[in-house]
């Protein structure tokens, strides 16, 4: 099939921070416009009963119960991990799919792409797309047409989805270099990887929600008993301490 | 690998960038638009933008699906069979400009209130409200009343300034951020931005909010509180900060009404402040024991004073706070929050409010002349939204959470909330609302403002309401964004009196905006005795085939964001941030071109056009002419007031900002300064902004007034109290009886708390409380048009939390029966843990009425889809033959969330799977425009295999 590169120059992906997602799904359409632009992602009965189109990056939103703490909700995106052995690409049986060797992104050559599917099949995260109408299976390129792109202002060589995240939930970097702002997040907030026991080596990392609940502040203490010295007392106390 | 395929990676966007302002909700985002010959391609956000500072929401980068979509009206029509049935014909500009001309012009000239106009979620209201007042009639409002006037009003009255929009948390200084009911769909990306600071920082984020979504997802903690209660765990807070003494003296002294003295003698004074011979309001100075100005420089307020009998503000609020009423545990099971949470939460609010307190370098004068070497902060800060204000009693638990942030003394300084420009601005500072027609003639001033005591309220001389919707009325004193939820009632019902003309833009009123929807379409289309309809006219404006336009007699269609000229204004709503001044405008840029049509128009060059028909002041010429040829050119040269105008910036000559004559290139500068304009507050003037003489100085310098406006901080309300004198008897306007006991109760001049006038309903079996939320990839009935937008979101349920769920054996798939006292609905339903157990909850206005919105008939917006407005009655039940209004007694803002429900599980033998009820019949398709995404066809992947690698054997046959 095809053959994953032994070593990538760099190994650019994302950080995404859970603990600061709230789920807005800014990056899915700001992702949709960027590669649809004019019709690269087609779309199905956009008006009609069962909508259905081309996404490559969506965001989904889990229930999760933790032991003695209120439920919570994480909100979860999901797009190509850009994994450094993606079965996705040594399933491919025409070389369509192929990891670079300069960036490590992992994207599909749509012109030698048949939409057999077994990519989508392979990979366990869910992160390719059949798009139904050109027949070939469109992923996450992560900006591959943005982040080196000579007409795009220095500060917009980014992907979509990190330029527009309002919460700022998304980083994007080079984890091959250990003081890249990404390497730094991930060994911060001890950034992980998504199902690691697939041994795909996802380059994405997730950053987890931090524990929640009430604070740590010792209780207040009452100044006085109220009961006993009424308000007048209270006044008495509280006034006597105003400055001046 | 050498085999990689070449791929270009420097290919251009686009040919052209053209820097407007987005549309898709109320928040007023900079963007991007990309245009290849002259077709929208792609938008983004603007980077240097004040607002969104390059970032995007899921509705702003999803436009492109908007301005394109199939529902864009695109002639005027005018209906031609019954009204509801849909059937239009298309017409001229001209003949539906004479059409509305001759509608109009005699109402003006025998009785100007015989025409509504309301207007929706429009960001105009400074040119919508100076036409009617122009036109004369006193029923003009926007959509506040249903909306947001509980926040508006409670801030104005409180802290001169405004949850909202109107002000932020300081997002770089904050160390702990509380979220009471803040809602996920307004000023959301500045929301979203401050959020992430917070986060990048580790800062604390606690949400109080029923329902954990969103912003509630990401707090650090959550409390699940039930609906309707925030004011009482609020006050509850009060009640521990006060116990412990953890308040914030110097500041309440120095910048609230605190020290102020109350009138203790029985009579018509009580309550109000004492008063010099001057009518002033006075201190007792700590120093001397005797009084002294308020705003006099050295003075040294003495907070516990007591003179003559009369005690201070300070006084009756630490009485009223200390009562064991308001102990956690007296409020915990009421307010579905444990005594110890409301502890720790007060715990937490004083430790980073007093122990963790910082200070800024940075001298500053405050108005009385006294010097102050540095700012000190108290860096905890609050926001709240439409979980407060939603409510019958929203507008005093909006005082309260003002309190709260007062007596912590973090309001306006340092990592508290902070106003922005043209907030903070005192009640005195507002107009008061003005009604007194005259044939022919315009109003003597705005129709909105703010009332100061029981003179100032809308009534006729027989004791009436002046206006339709019953605004500025005993009902609802400070109804200070009008009552649009009540207008189509009251004016079916000809209460208080008959309309001829409803004219109306960008709402949609007959479905996902008014309260009891499907009775509210039955209104628009009864008719009296005489076969004429009750409501005899109404003409509507909108760009999309919404519900409502099936409902109109004369449609003016109006133009998409993208195609239309806008000012975002300092006389309005304006897109400020606490550290600048700042306003925007829209362009069109694309023409709005309706290619085989009589086309769209902007509707607001539309109005300007009526009104030179019309011969409206301040909209003709001397010589009879336009006076603007259309919005723009109004925009660049109407002055409100001398050298001030909708636009503050590239005025004169284009160098000053605020105030200066109307310069003709200051639209083409705002093209080239990204369409907007900002003007920054000086640092020293930056925080204290009430007090700050410097900023005083700087906001008369701009023009948002034309004198310094200091004020004090109103814990104690005169207004307020003033209502409630006359509601004891006292003075000359008098409520009526019925209204006595709860304008007593509502109008209480310290912040309070009583139960939302929906909990009544609980002992006819609805113990069940229902809210709806809006997405924040939705906003309002937009979204669901929208191609991209309605596959994330195409379909909502009704959300049961695990005791509902559990307890009626709910299971996945199901559906449920659900009753209130004014309706029934029966809908799907999905199972929800992280939300408060007495609540159920849904998506806002996904659901649609068939025909609507370009969609097909059997979008699943049109048949899972529901509204919860079919269970909100407009009106309280009777009480002694009576129905009042289901809103703030104080605000007359739509009580939307006090709703209570009973939730039954419905068998699937009972209820077949697939469509909601109650069912409307389809709305026949109005003319419009068409097109849309292309809906390409899918093709499987077998097919698709086959076209690479088959094709060529078919080729050979």
């Amino acid at each position: 099939m095809t053959a994953l590169p032994e070593a990538t120059d760099r190994k650019l992906g994302l950080v995404i921070d859970l603990d600061t997602c709230v789920g807005c799904q800014a990056c899915v359409t700001a992702c949709k416009g960027w590669n649809d632009q004019g019709g690269g992602l087609s779309d199905q009965d956009p008006y009609g009963a069962d909508p259905s189109g081309t996404f490559l990056n969506r965001v989904h939103s889990y229930q999760v119960a933790v032991p003695d703490t209120p439920p919570q909700i994480v909100n979860f995106p999901r797009s190509c991990l850009h994994c450094e052995d993606a079965p996705c690409v040594t399933v491919c049986p025409t070389g369509a799919s192929y990891k670079r060797t300069e960036d490590g992104i992992v994207l599909v050559n749509p012109d030698t792409c048949i939409g057999c599917g077994l990519c989508a099949w392979a990979c366990p995260y869910g992160a390719r797309e059949l798009d139904a109408e050109q027949g070939v299976m469109k992923k996450c390129t992560l900006c591959v047409d943005r982040i080196y792109n000579e007409s795009l202002p220095e500060t917009d060589r980014e992907p979509a989805c990190v330029r527009t995240c309002p919460t700022n939930a998304r980083h994007f970097g080079d984890f091959s270099d250990p003081d890249s702002k990404v390497s730094r997040l991930v060994a911060e907030r001890g950034g992980y990887d998504l199902m690691p026991d697939m041994g795909t080596k996802p380059t994405n990392k997730y950053l987890p929600p931090r524990k929640k609940g009430p604070g740590e502040a010792s209780l207040l203490a009452p100044l006085l008993d109220i009961k006993a010295t009424g308000v007048a007392g209270w006044l008495d106390k509280m006034l006597g301490k105003l400055p001046g | 690998m050498n085999d990689q395929p070449k791929i270009d990676l420097s290919r251009p966007v686009s040919d052209e960038i053209r820097q407007t302002t987005c549309y898709m909700c109320a928040c007023r985002c900079g963007i991007n638009v990309h245009l290849n010959s002259g077709v929208v391609t792609y938008i983004e956000g603007n980077r240097d933008h004040p607002i969104n500072k390059g970032v995007l929401c899921a509705k702003g980068a999803s436009g492109i699906m908007q301005v394109t979509a199939p529902s864009r009206l695109k002639a005027p029509l005018r209906r031609v069979g019954p009204r509801g049935s849909g059937a239009f014909e298309v017409i001229s500009w001209e003949e539906a400009l004479s059409t509305a001309v001759s509608w109009m012009k005699p109402l003006r000239e025998t009785a100007p209130e015989k025409l509504a106009f309301f207007t929706g979620r429009d960001q105009s209201q400074s040119l919508t409200g100076w036409w009617a007042q122009n036109f004369g009639t006193p029923n003009y409002a926007a959509h506040g009343g249903f909306c947001s006037v509980n926040m508006a009003a409670g801030g104005i009255y409180t802290i001169g300034g405004a949850f909202w929009e109107f002000g932020q948390p300081d997002w770089d200084r904050t160390k702990l951020f509380v979220m009471f009911g803040v809602a996920e769909d307004h000023d959301s990306n500045p929301i979203k931005i401050g959020l992430g600071k917070l986060k990048a920082r580790g800062a604390r984020v606690i949400s109080v909010n029923p329902i954990r979504t969103g912003y509630s997802a990401v707090a650090d903690d959550w409390i699940g509180i039930t609906p309707g209660t925030d004011g009482l765990l609020i006050l509850s807070l009060i009640h521990c900060l006060l116990e412990a003494g953890k308040v914030d003296l110097d500041y309440l002294a120095q910048w609230t009404n605190a020290p102020l003295l109350v009138n203790g003698a029985e009579g018509a004074e009580k309550g109000l402040f004492v008063r010099n011979a001057e009518s002033q309001p006075f201190v007792i100075d700590k120093a001397t024991g005797h009084p002294a100005p308020w705003d006099g420089k050295g003075v040294q307020p003495d907070l516990g004073a007591e003179w003559q009998g009369n005690r201070t503000v300070f006084r009756h609020m630490v009485e009223e706070y200390l009562k064991p009423d308001y102990a956690p545990e007296a409020v915990a099971a009421r307010c579905g929050v444990t005594a110890l949470r409301i502890r720790q939460l007060a715990a937490e609010l004083a430790e980073v409010a007093f122990d963790q307190a910082i200070t800024l370098d940075r001298p500053w004068t405050d108005f009385r002349g006294n010097d102050h070497r540095d700012m000190p902060g108290r860096p905890v800060s609050f926001h709240a939204m439409r979980g407060i204000s939603a409510h019958s009693n929203g507008f005093q638990t909006a005082r309260a959470l003002h309190l709260l942030q007062i007596i912590l003394g973090s309001l306006e300084t340092p990592g508290g909330y902070r106003l922005k420009p043209p907030y903070p601005k005192p009640v005195e500072a507002h107009p008061t609302p003005h009604f007194v027609t005259t044939p022919g003639k315009p109003l003597t001033g705005p129709h909105l403002g703010y009332v100061r005591g029981p003179d100032d309220l809308c009534l006729l001389p027989d004791g009436s309401p002046a206006r339709i919707d019953k605004a500025f009325s005993w009902e609802n004193p400070f109804s200070a964004h009008g009552l649009m939820h009540m207008l189509i009632p009251n004016a079916h019902a000809g209460d208080p009196y008959r309309i001829d003309t409803l004219f109306l833009y960008m709402a949609n009123m007959a479905w996902n905006s008014s309260m009891n929807s499907a009775r509210v379409m039955e209104m628009l289309t009864e008719t009296g005795p005489d076969g004429e309809y009750l409501i005899p006219r109404i003409i509507y404006s909108d760009a999309y085939a919404s519900e409502m336009v099936a409902y109109a007699d004369l449609i003016l269609p109006d133009t998409t964001y993208l195609e239309r000229h806008d000012c975002i204004s300092l006389l309005d709503r304006p897109i400020s941030e606490p550290d600048a001044a700042g306003d925007a405008i829209r362009w069109p840029v694309v023409e709005p071109d309706r290619p085989g049509s009589h086309g769209v128009r902007c509707f607001q060059s539309v109005l300007l056009d009526l009104g030179t028909r019309l011969g409206l002041p301040g909209m003709v010429a001397e010589d009879g002419s336009p006076k603007f040829k259309d919005y723009a050119d109004y925009i660049v040269n109407h002055q409100r007031r001398p050298g001030v105008g909708p636009l503050m910036g590239f005025r004169g000559d284009g160098s000053e900002t605020g105030r200066g004559a109307p310069n003709p290139d200051q639209m083409k500068r705002y093209i080239e300064n990204g369409a907007f304009h900002q003007a920054h507050v000086p640092e020293e003037a930056a925080f204290m902004k009430p007090w700050n003489a410097a900023y005083q100085d700087w906001a008369v310098k701009l023009g948002l007034y034309e004198t310094p406006q200091p004020y004090l901080f109103n814990i104690w309300s005169e207004p307020m109290r003033r209502f409630q004198l006359a509601a004891e008897g006292f003075g000359p306007r008098q409520p009526p009886d019925h209204l006595r006991a709860r304008l007593k109760q509502a109008m209480h001049p310290l912040p309070i708390w009583y139960s939302p006038f929906g909990d009544e309903d609980a002992a006819f079996g609805y113990t069940v409380h229902a809210l709806t939320q809006r997405p924040m990839d939705m906003y309002h009935s937009w979204g669901s048009q929208n191609a991209w937008l309605r596959q994330i979101r195409g379909r909502n349920a009704l959300f049961l939390p695990t005791k509902i769920w559990k307890g009626q054996g709910f299971m996945d798939g199901d559906w449920a029966r659900v009753s209130s006292r004014a309706g029934v609905i029966t809908v799907p339903v999905a199972h929800m843990a992280a939300l408060n157990e007495n609540t159920v909850w849904t998506w806002n206005a996904i659901g649609k009425r068939k025909g609507a919105w370009g969609l097909d008939a059997d979008a699943p917006e049109a048949t899972t889809g529901f509204l919860l407005n079919h269970l909100i009655s407009e009106l309280l039940p009777d009480r002694d033959g009576r129905r009042l209004s289901n809103s703030d007694p104080v605000t007359g803002q739509a009580a939307w969330f006090d709703q209570r429900v009973r939730v039954e599980r419905v068998a699937a033998v009972d209820h077949p799977r697939g469509t909601a009820e109650p069912k409307f019949e389809k709305l026949p398709d109005p003319p419009r425009f068409g097109g849309g995404r292309h809906n390409s066809s899918a093709k499987n992947w077998a097919g698709n295999f086959r076209r690479k690698f088959v094709r060529p054997a078919k080729e050979q046959r």
